[in-house]
């Protein structure tokens, strides 16, 4: 079976390029536009793998983190945050609300797979 | 597969971001302490600087980088919203959408000089220069491992016990290591609790890890990146050469130099005489001999990863998907079709849960289309501000029903006939400030656009509260074209269809922004070409109002199917209020039009027999179908109710476009043709039949 990554970012483009990756390498991709769709998602429906970008309306990346830890079927799934250089002092307090790890853009398709495959396995 | 280049689609999400950062702007002018309209602002910049770099817009995305950077400071409370910095922004913004449409222009200098002009208006003497250093970062990252040397590290691994509570699998980085060479991999279980003390949750294990690689150390400590900051993590570079494992235990501090040299001088197994004392643990010692065994062994080469694949997706994919769907609803009728005259129940029932799924695929596919008008609303902001400027008008826009949803092609193709009816309005409709005045009206002209639902329509409406139509200008102007015969009476709306003739216009002097009398009659050609209609209404002096009545979508509706003589025709379900029977003595009461009493109100019907000139056989319980449109209601006689039927509609030939009692057609179950009634027009008939025989 082929898993699933939930994809929230409110950037189509971004949607496209990693629903674009990650569909070639083989896993399913479902969208969210913010975090609260995000997190609507994933409720309905169990995902093995969230990428969320961090400025989002609605809902942002960190608040959708500590939602979803709440939840005991997401306490131990990997969530990665997209970020760029000047959210660094954010990836702590991103760790601390439970994040996996992140990526900073501007990534390419092989830095995106490396980390999914990192907290994924292969 | 041919799929949207993510080039293509950032660019068209930049127009969307400019446009959200634009109306930020635009609001925040009315209010600059709400922190919503900031970090929207901000967030849309951010979006731009992050996506723009990884799609190759670097220009755009540094200058983006600038105005964030800016944007920073006010979101911090650092800086206030001024009128400048939102004029600097717009100007700003304008400038964006040009590096993005044209990325390899030489714009450097505008982008600086915006730039300073944003420090200026933000009174930071910091100017935002730099940014470009990240970019080099990027590049330093993937720096390439060089075939180094062999060698051989020690790590050792101590992972706090509730890293796996944000989702990090150790396992799987033990995996990561091993795929960076060859790799000796010991775990140390004595922190593992007594089996009804474990939490399933928790990690007990520690490992000492062994790898010979040509990687460089930092290659394994970016197998932790994410986890450095909560672990202990020991590298250590280990000289490959015999060692004992005396040597090895000291070196890794798992055992007391003393104790290994007396366990030494008994010549005995080392470990076991170390365990036995309590120097060191079993698996400390299994690890260190696995250590020796890994040097021993020790043979490195490096693996690449796996390779990549892509999946493209086609923009056209929507429009293909509706098609189809269209095609498999007429398929389904057709099944539905068979299903109903078999005896074979499993068939009907396969008919019936197709039915079902093939109504819901409809519906579906229908909402993905579906955009909220707002969108739409929205773009008219920056046009409403900029014409106000040049025309020297002071203009409000005000906006409602933005929510109200429909078909993203009619979104596309409304926003030019809307943009020429705006422009009228401001350019024609409102008075300047003291014209205004003299009025006793406001100075401050306004437009209103709105959106509603109505049935399967939606409503827009074009507001304004300007001088209004000149009946007599029109008229006088009408009859010198010859549009109009002098001195026959005939209606407002009569006459304000005049405006909609080509090359139609009053206005004696041409401005910039209207008054070639090109475009009124493009605008209805626009709308009708979606099978909507345009209305105009005005009171001198006191403004227009210009409705325009669209279907919510173009492709599919729900219909009802009716037959009158031979032939089947479709009525627009949405329509339809009720179905009742026309009784022999209400049958008889009037030859060609009369009333119906619906529940004590009096409804006038149609026979489509005599107006279709079916001559057959009579119905002997003839119905009556009373449809609806803007609160004026009709009967409509029809011979038989069939049922309910998705219509895919087909549009008539150049032909037969003409006719009016016919919106389109669509194709049945038995391949057979049925025509969809234009219920509008109908009523419009019924109502010019009903004033005849009154007049008469």
């Amino acid at each position: 079976m082929a898993k699933t990554v939930l994809t929230v970012d409110d950037s189509a483009s971004m949607r496209q390029l990693i629903k674009m990756t990650l569909g070639g390498a083989g896993f399913a991709v479902v969208e969210a536009s913010d975090g609260a769709e995000g997190l609507e998602k994933a409720r309905a429906a169990p995902v093995d793998l969230i990428v969320t970008d961090l400025n989002m309306p609605r809902m942002d990346g960190i608040s959708l983190i500590r939602e979803l830890r709440k939840l005991s079927s997401y306490r131990g799934v990997p969530i990665l945050l997209l970020t760029t250089e000047s959210d660094d002092e954010r990836k702590k307090e991103a760790r601390g609300a439970g994040a996996t790890g992140w990526i900073t853009k501007p990534f390419g398709q092989d830095q995106l797979l490396g980390v999914v495959k990192k907290v994924l396995g292969a | 597969m041919s799929s949207p280049d993510p080039r293509d689609v950032f660019r068209n999400e930049a127009q969307e971001l400019l446009e959200q950062l634009e109306q930020a702007l635009l609001d925040l002018e009315n209010a600059p302490d709400d922190g919503e309209l900031i970090s929207s602002a901000f967030r849309a910049l951010h979006t731009l600087k992050g996506s723009g770099a990884m799609f190759g817009f670097e220009a755009a995305a540094h200058f983006a980088h600038g105005l964030e950077n800016a944007f920073d400071l006010v979101r911090k409370g650092k800086a206030p919203i001024s009128g400048a910095l939102i004029g600097v922004t717009l100007a700003a913004k304008d400038h964006l959408r040009i590096l993005i449409e044209r990325p390899d222009e030489a714009l450097q200098e505008e982008s600086d000089r915006i730039l300073a002009d944003l420090s200026k208006a933000i009174g930071s003497t910091g100017s935002q220069k730099g940014g470009r250093a990240t970019e080099t970062a990027g590049t330093a990252e993937s720096e390439t491992a060089e075939a180094n040397p062999a060698t051989t590290y020690r790590i050792q691994i101590r992972f706090p016990a509730n890293i796996m509570d944000n989702g990090t699998n150790p396992l799987l980085l033990l995996d990561e290591l091993k795929g960076l060479g060859s790799c000796t991999v010991s775990p140390l279980t004595t922190r593992i609790p007594p089996i009804d003390a474990i939490d399933p949750n928790s990690c007990y294990v520690d490992w000492d890890v062994l790898l010979t690689t040509d990687k460089p150390r930092s290659a394994i400590e970016d197998v932790f990146i994410f986890v450095l900051d909560e672990m202990e993590l020991h590298i250590e570079e280990v000289a490959i050469e015999n060692k004992r494992l005396g040597e090895i235990l000291v070196e890794r501090g798992d055992a007391p130099a003393a104790a290994v040299l007396t366990a030494l001088s008994r010549q005995e197994r080392l470990g076991e005489i170390l365990v036995k004392e309590g120097a060191t643990s079993e698996d400390r010692v299994a690890s260190a001999l696995a250590e020796q065994r890994h040097i021993q062994t020790s043979a490195a080469k490096a693996q690449q990863k796996a390779p990549q694949a892509s999946i493209r997706v086609p923009a056209e994919r929507l429009d293909n998907l509706m098609d189809r769907v269209g095609e498999l609803v007429i398929a389904q009728a057709r099944l539905r079709e068979i299903a109903t005259t078999s005896q074979d129940v499993a068939l009907r029932v396969v008919a019936e849960e197709i039915e079902r799924l093939a109504a819901e695929l409809r519906e579906n596919t229908m909402s993905i289309r579906m955009l909220p008008i707002g969108s739409l609303f929205g773009r008219f902001r920056r046009l409403v501000r900029d014409l106000s400027q040049e025309l020297g008008k002071d203009v409000q826009l005000l906006t409602s029903g933005e929510e109200t949803e429909l078909d993203k092609t009619m979104i596309e193709r409304l926003n030019d006939p809307m943009v020429h009816l705006i422009r009228n309005s401001i350019d024609h409709g409102l008075e300047r400030p003291e014209g205004r005045a003299q009025a006793g009206k406001p100075r401050e002209g306004r437009v209103e656009l709105s959106a509603d639902h109505s049935g399967a329509q939606v409503i827009i409406r074009i507001r304004d509260d300007g001088r209004g139509l000149n009946r007599e200008k029109i008229r006088a102007r009408a009859e010198e074209m010859g549009f109009l015969t002098p001195g026959v009476a005939v209606s407002d709306n009569e006459l304000y269809q005049v405006i909609f003739q080509p090359g139609f216009s009053t206005s004696r002097e041409v401005t910039s922004v209207s008054g070639r009398g090109v475009g009124m009659d493009v605008v209805k050609r626009t709308i009708e070409a979606l099978r909507g209609s345009i209305e105009i209404a005005s009171t001198e002096g006191a403004g227009t109002d210009i409705t325009l009545k669209l279907p919510l979508t173009l492709a599919i509706i729900d219909g009802l199917l009716v037959r009158v003589g031979q032939n089947r025709y479709v009525i627009p379900l949405s329509m339809v209020e009720e179905c009742v029977e026309l009784s022999t003595e209400q049958d008889l009461r009037s030859k060609s039009r009369s009333f119906l009493n619906i529940r004590g109100e009096l409804v006038p019907f149609l026979r489509l027999r005599e107006m279709f000139k079916v001559t057959d056989e009579i119905s002997p319980y003839p119905k009556v179908v009373i449809v609806s449109a803007d609160d004026r209601r009709i009967g409509l006689v029809v011979d038989q109710i069939i049922g309910d039927h998705q219509t895919v509609i087909k549009s008539l030939t150049k032909l037969h476009s003409g006719i009016e009692t016919f919106s389109g057609a669509t194709i049945l179950g038995d391949g057979s043709v049925a025509l969809i009634l234009d219920i509008d027009h109908l009523i419009e008939f019924g109502r010019v039949q009903e004033e005849r025989l009154k007049a008469s």
